[in-house]
């Protein structure tokens, strides 16, 4: 017998009060999740992955690939039947293209040729060229807030939190979460990327601010006309996120006048990617090491030299002094190990008493 | 409305949750339809609406609650956001449900659309001050208009087992 139809079918109103308390304990619950996660978001240094979203993602790569493979293969017999029914038009835009092109890539030599020249005689210390790996993007979140994407390259194939993902065309985001097989990539465009960049005609500074849409915002921009329509957009690299000189996108304003960036990612759907294996310098240092004050070992010949430095001092007070202080009693401890064995003489320089330890190298 | 189902966990709360989900996920595959990006509606937001007009139930917010959380990890958003609005959306629909029942399709259509305004205004406000910057104000209406077009799914659903249980009637 079911409850319904049990003594207690008229029973109404408990089943009213009990769905309100499961609502409030649901939502007091989600409330703690909101405010545990931010407590864990702060805890977790950035380039350690959160665990729970890590397996989730591990999780939910298969699955998306598996939802997202019919698609993918729709959209590719689309674009064959394009390509096929297109291929005059596009052999022609290709010929004409390349026959522009043809002019920049003797230039391009050329330069190549005497930039890295320059950089031999003025001793530069040039960014050595990073590996890739290459992924396929498996899900795409592109809501009001959040634009991320889900690629299946993780730990296993060197992918690291802090890794920037390109497509074809320039920079789409930086990799936010790794697992084994899957990694998380934040998108320029989410609501919580901020990337320095560079105007490329003027060399002018500013950061690239996400906010959602399709084309993120430039902030801090400074100087008399730092921008101007069509300028082409780079990474900076300062901060260290990004090697500098990536290409990010073109300068454009908005109806109220807000310079934005039309971003060369987005010019067509993005299924691969690739992952720069790029390490900065500040990602290679080591903080906590960097804080420890820790001195390297005191040699024998150095603890002498100290000892006997302050042996000299206690013993020979200023003649004529009113509180000449009593010679200290000459323990064994106290004396110095000169005296009780010749040590060999050292013939670097003798350190001072307060010398401050240095860093941990 | 003739041919209502009998109201059983699975048929007006599990499945419609796992059709909710597997929704979420096909709409995110990565494919663009005449160069255009697909929009990305929040699905568990008709189940919240329905869910509470057609009944009060213990169950029914700890699945948007689960609903909630999967959304916050699959859009890799804060933990606990859209768990809380979904939840809240649920628990503002059952206070006003005596207003709603037995209501005509436009006004239950503008309690949704109210309601879901409302959630989307929650995660705006808590995005805007977590990041400390304004999020896209059109994307965020399109993403609203869109998530608000799903009314007839939720209809759908109220439809469907509004008479099952007379003493809520």
């Amino acid at each position: 017998m079911s409850f319904r139809d049990g003594p207690l079918q008229d029973l109404k109103i408990p089943l009213a009060w009990t769905a309100t308390v499961a609502t409030i304990v649901a939502g007091v619950a989600s409330l703690a999740l909101l405010l545990d996660d931010q407590r864990a978001a702060a805890k977790t240094p950035q380039d350690r992955p959160q665990p729970v979203r890590s397996q989730f993602d591990e999780a939910m790569g298969p699955v998306s690939s598996l939802f997202a493979a019919p698609l993918r293969w729709a959209g590719s017999a689309g674009d064959y039947l394009k390509d096929y029914f297109n291929a005059v038009d596009e052999n022609r835009r290709l010929k004409a293209e390349m026959a522009s092109l043809l002019q920049y890539r003797e230039k391009a030599f050329a330069l190549k040729n005497i930039n890295s020249r320059y950089e031999a005689l003025l001793k530069l210390r040039t960014e050595p060229e990073a590996p890739m790996v290459s992924a396929r993007v498996v899900d795409d979140v592109r809501g009001s807030f959040n634009h991320a994407r889900l690629i299946d390259a993780g730990t296993d194939q060197g992918v690291k939190i802090g890794n920037p993902v390109l497509s074809e065309h320039g920079v789409i985001g930086r990799v936010v979460g790794v697992s084994k097989t899957v990694s998380r990539v934040m998108l320029l465009t989410d609501v919580t990327s901020r990337t320095a960049v560079l105007v490329n005609s003027t060399n002018a500074r500013a950061i690239l601010a996400g906010d959602g849409g399709d084309a993120p915002k430039l902030s801090y921009l400074r100087g008399k006309d730092p921008v101007k329509v069509g300028d082409v957009i780079l990474t900076s690299g300062d901060g260290g996120l990004y090697p500098r000189g990536l290409p990010v996108g073109v300068a454009d304003q908005d109806m109220f006048h807000q310079w934005r960036v039309r971003l060369y990612s987005d010019r067509s759907s993005i299924d691969y990617v690739r992952v720069m294996l790029f390490v900065d310098f500040s990602q290679l240092v080591d903080e906590a090491a960097l804080n420890t004050r820790s001195a390297p070992p005191v040699t024998a010949a150095e603890k002498a030299q100290v000892e006997a430095a302050v042996a000299a001092r206690t013993v020979s007070p200023r003649p004529g002094s009113a509180d000449v202080p009593t010679p200290a009693p000459k323990t064994p401890a106290a004396k110095p190990a000169a005296a009780q064995k010749p040590a060999p003489v050292k013939p670097a320089p003798a350190p001072s008493v307060a010398q401050p330890p240095g860093p941990g190298r | 409305m003739s041919g209502y189902q009998p109201l059983q966990p699975w048929s007006w709360l599990l499945a419609p949750m796992l059709v909710s989900l597997f929704a979420t996920i096909i709409i995110a595959t990565p494919v663009r339809f005449l160069g255009l990006a697909l929009p990305e509606p929040v699905f568990p937001m008709t189940l919240a609406f329905a869910w509470a007009v057609i009944r009060p139930s213990i169950l029914g917010p700890f699945l948007l609650l689960v609903s909630g959380v999967f959304l916050d990890l699959f859009w890799h958003g804060e933990l606990g956001l859209w768990a809380f609005c979904l939840v809240t959306v649920y628990g503002l629909s059952l206070l006003v449900r005596n207003l709603m029942v037995g209501q005509s399709v436009r006004v239950l259509w503008t309690w949704y659309g109210g309601f879901t305004l409302l959630a989307f205004t929650i995660v705006f406000l808590f995005t805007a001050s977590e990041a400390k910057a304004m999020p896209n104000l059109m994307n965020t209406a399109w993403q609203a208009l869109v998530t608000i077009l799903l009314f007839p799914f939720a209809r759908r659903l109220i439809d469907t087992f509004e008479d099952a249980d007379v003493r809520f009637r």
